[in-house]
């Protein structure tokens, strides 16, 4: 570890450093969203039956699509990786593209789906959800605070492809120089896990 | 960016010299070089300290005369804004960012951090952060009155201007995290060939196990500072009972970030009294590993305690006696520390500098501090000194006795280092006994009024109290004069001071070897490392 | 040493479609078994399929496996911080809820 650690520093990128910071970047992600889960956890220890009422009025069929589009986003992250580092510029430019539109797609339905709850007047600090018991003004608020910021974390997301994708397009993203792509990957990946806690703990506790 | 060799060799041009791609002051706020970014926070952090101290001396006015000088209102704003500041602004980033940035990658032989880009906007989310905080005393509904634990209900009803304030304190939190990932990585992986874990000096030990409470526990403090935002926009109901939520929730997570942040403040100063004992006494560190590993097992137990902040807010019993019990486990790393710092000077030639001075208080201050947070760690007493002046005085003695000390012990070790110029050690000394006076009187009789029950965040007393509190009054005036001396002479130093030699102290660690100031990239060649870092046997 | 081996390894595409494959069955496992109403056991039920999705995503996406062996340290670091304060907290409200 240590013989490189001089020519590491400006003559060329340190692979596992940059990735490691890029990990180290993702804990923090971790606590980020487990203080949230922590909160969740707690809550629903609280108000057990509130919550299977509440997620009644959840969409399953928008919930489970969005799981499956956000997974295979991820599988075209990780195989645009692949593809940069066997030289395949263009076919990688087009799975950072799937990747985008997935992602946007997954936006849209959540903005459907918030739409939905917000016609019905259930939004935090609307009059329909105060009259409701407590319980379900705990869940609705997690459920838009959760979501919300995974949302945030995933357009985000789509903004930073969009940035690979345009380095791959100019080569500046290549088979020798792919730590950027990478670490993008990481962090989509990463994203993609919080989804996979979110949509159990939201949608199927019915 | 690789120096010239043969330009190199006549005359290293000192970091202050550089030439970069930027001219004048854009030369240092667009700068990655990490000993620039290190100096920048430094001068920043010591401002918002000054700041600071200006409040405190403010609040310690009223005590004297409550209402004669300032209206209640103003008094909660006022230990609100001190605590934010000293807490958020100066001592949580206070030895890492700047001491820690300057010295680290050279006590490891590297040339930068990791990361030198991450760290400049590190510094950059520092101060926007500073400015929202300073900004957020002066607009809305005025300057926030919570108190700096923002605890709910309270901070999410009152009509100040909170949001602002934790947006500020959200952004200094991002700063805080993106110095700590820079550490990890770079003592992972920039370390000179040669440089082993355990050869590393100590204060990088500190400085890494540091770092790992700033990556794990801040984001805790974002995401509930984020909520109580939410909250006061939204209603969302988490901490507010009458929504459902539960307030005790809110202290839970605001500890579970800031007990850890005690030991983000205390140790890079323990780190700094490590580095500077084997020097002032000439002699090889005492138990280097159980230094070692007792750093990051006060960071693990450090995580693990927060609750014994909590000892009064309706928590559980069972949590009450778990977190009391950790709460002790605690101080047996922080007693090796102490053992090991003290056999070090055992039989030592002892060279009384000012650096060795400001050590050894620490470590009496840092001891009262430790004892009287046995204390009140202590379930049963807690019950009673919770909420009084004893709490005060304790977290005086720790952030300030300890961390605060600590940090004055490391500006004056390597002032000659940063500055290339000596400071005057006869001023230095009268400056330290200074304040030091001052510092006991001020704190210490904080520990007198806790125990008759004096409570703390009060405008208003007893007429029992009235002497010690104007005793206490009266120490900070003399704190502020120590301190006032003690920055003057760093400042005329810079124009008057003598020039410093390469190594005035006799440190056998890495910055010793090269110039005062450093060069721009700090060694010439990279160092190869065979022993470990106080050889002086 | 590893540093090399990360760089020249690349997974193949072919590895991840299986991986993926394997995550979309698990997402409608974990839908049926919600249909069945099993009460108490439906939500170990779906943390348990929930964490082996993620482990797939880690392992085989994030390629964690490939990765140097202090990585994966960290990773238990974090996790186990995040059980902790976890386990903690619930140590007041489990008692103080009931």
């Amino acid at each position: 570890m240590n013989e490189s650690a001089e020519t590491t520093v400006r003559h060329r990128i340190d692979y596992t450093g940059a990735k490691m910071g890029m990990w180290i970047f993702l804990f923090t992600e971790v606590l980020f969203f487990g203080s949230l889960f922590l909160l969740y956890s707690v809550f629903r220890d609280k108000y057990t039956a509130e919550f299977h009422k509440a997620a009644t009025e959840l969409d399953i069929v928008l919930g489970t699509a969005n799981t499956a589009i956000l997974l295979t986003s991820s599988m075209f992250m990780a195989t645009s990786i692949t593809l940069v580092r066997k030289g395949k510029y263009g076919l990688s430019i087009f799975c950072q593209a799937a990747t985008i539109l997935l992602g946007i797609v997954f936006l849209i339905n959540k903005y459907i789906e918030w739409g939905v709850h917000i016609s019905h007047g259930i939004y935090p600090n609307s009059p329909a959800l105060l009259e409701m018991s407590r319980g379900k003004i705990i869940f609705f608020s997690l459920y838009y605070v959760m979501t919300g910021l995974h949302g945030l974390h995933v357009l985000i997301g789509v903004f930073v492809i969009s940035g690979t994708l345009l380095f791959t397009a100019r080569r500046k993203i290549n088979e020798t120089d792919f730590v950027k792509l990478e670490n993008t990957g990481l962090y989509w990946h990463f994203v993609d896990i919080v989804w996979i806690y979110l949509f159990p703990l939201f949608y199927l506790i019915t | 960016m690789v120096m010239d060799n043969e330009a190199a060799m006549k005359a290293p041009v000192s970091f202050y010299g550089e030439e970069g791609r930027f001219k004048g002051i854009f030369s240092w706020i667009f700068s990655t070089n990490h000993k620039r970014i290190g100096i920048m926070y430094l001068v920043a952090i010591l401002t918002f300290f000054s700041i600071g101290v200006i409040l405190g001396i403010l609040m310690r006015i009223n005590l004297i005369s409550p209402g004669k000088f300032i209206s209640e209102r103003t008094y909660n704003s006022l230990f609100t804004i001190h605590g934010v500041i000293q807490i958020f602004l100066f001592i949580i980033p206070g030895i890492p960012a700047s001491l820690g940035n300057f010295f680290l990658p050279i006590l490891i032989g590297s040339r930068d951090v990791a990361f030198p880009r991450i760290n400049l906007m590190s510094w950059w989310f520092y101060m926007i952060g500073g400015a929202i905080v300073i900004l957020s005393i002066f607009t809305g509904g005025g300057a926030p009155d919570t108190g700096w634990t923002f605890y709910a209900p309270y901070s999410i009803r009152t009509t100040a201007n909170v949001s602002l304030a934790l947006v500020g304190v959200i952004f200094l939190g991002f700063s805080s995290i993106f110095t700590g990932l820079n550490f990890i990585t770079t003592i992972h992986r920039l370390r000179a060939p040669g440089m082993t874990f355990f050869r590393m000096p100590l204060f990088c030990w500190s400085l890494y196990a540091t770092a790992w409470t700033q990556v794990l526990a801040t984001p805790v403090l974002a995401i509930t500072l984020l909520l109580i935002i939410l909250e006061r926009a939204f209603a969302i109901g988490f901490f507010e009972p009458t929504l459902g939520g539960d307030p005790i929730l809110y202290e839970h997570m605001f500890w579970i970030y800031s007990h850890p942040a005690v030991y983000i403040m205390i140790l890079p100063a323990m780190g700094i009294v490590t580095e500077i004992f084997p020097v002032f006494a000439k002699r090889t560190i005492f138990g280097y590993k159980a230094i070692a590993f007792s750093s990051l097992s006060i960071a693990f137990f450090g995580y693990l305690v927060w609750g014994h902040h909590m000892f009064t807010s309706g928590m559980s019993d069972t949590a009450r006696v778990i977190f009391s019990l950790i709460t002790f486990m605690v101080a047996v790393p922080t007693g090796v520390k102490v053992f090991n710092w003290i056999a070090t000077l055992y039989k030592g030639s002892i060279q009384l500098d000012s650096p060795l001075i400001y050590s050894l208080t620490f470590i009496f201050l840092f001891s009262i501090a430790g004892l009287s947070g046995l204390i009140i760690g202590t379930l049963s007493l807690n019950l009673y000194l919770h909420g009084t002046y004893f709490i005060v005085g304790h977290f005086h003695y720790t952030m300030f006795g300890g961390a605060g000390f600590g940090f004055f012990a490391g500006l004056h070790y390597w002032y000659p280092k940063m500055t290339g110029r000596m400071y005057n050690e006869k001023t230095a000394k009268i400056a330290w006994l200074t304040i030091f006076i001052g510092f006991n009187i001020l704190y210490f009789t904080m520990f007198i009024l806790g125990l008759e029950g004096m409570p703390r965040r009060y405008f208003q007393y007893q007429p029992q109290f009235r002497t010690n509190h104007i005793i206490s009054t009266v120490g900070s005036w003399i704190l502020a004069a120590g301190l006032i001396l003690m920055f003057g002479n760093f400042i005329r130093s810079l124009f008057r001071g003598e020039k410093a030699p390469m190594n005035p102290w006799g440190g056998k660690t890495l910055e010793w070897t090269i110039p005062s100031p450093p060069p721009a990239e700090n060694f010439e060649k990279i160092p190869v490392i065979e022993h470990g870092p106080y050889k002086y046997e | 040493m590893t540093e090399k081996e990360s760089q020249v390894q690349a997974i193949g595409p072919k590895a991840y479609i299986v991986v993926w494959l394997c995550l979309l069955a698990l997402t409608a496992t974990t839908v049926t078994v919600a249909r069945l109403h099993l009460t108490a056991y439906a939500v170990i039920a779906s943390i348990f399929i929930a964490t082996a999705k993620a482990a797939l995503v880690v392992t085989f996406f994030m390629h964690l496996r490939r990765e140097p062996w202090i990585l994966k340290i960290m990773l238990f670091l974090a996790l186990l911080a995040l059980t902790l304060i976890v386990l903690l907290t619930f140590s007041d409200v489990w008692i103080r809820y009931k």
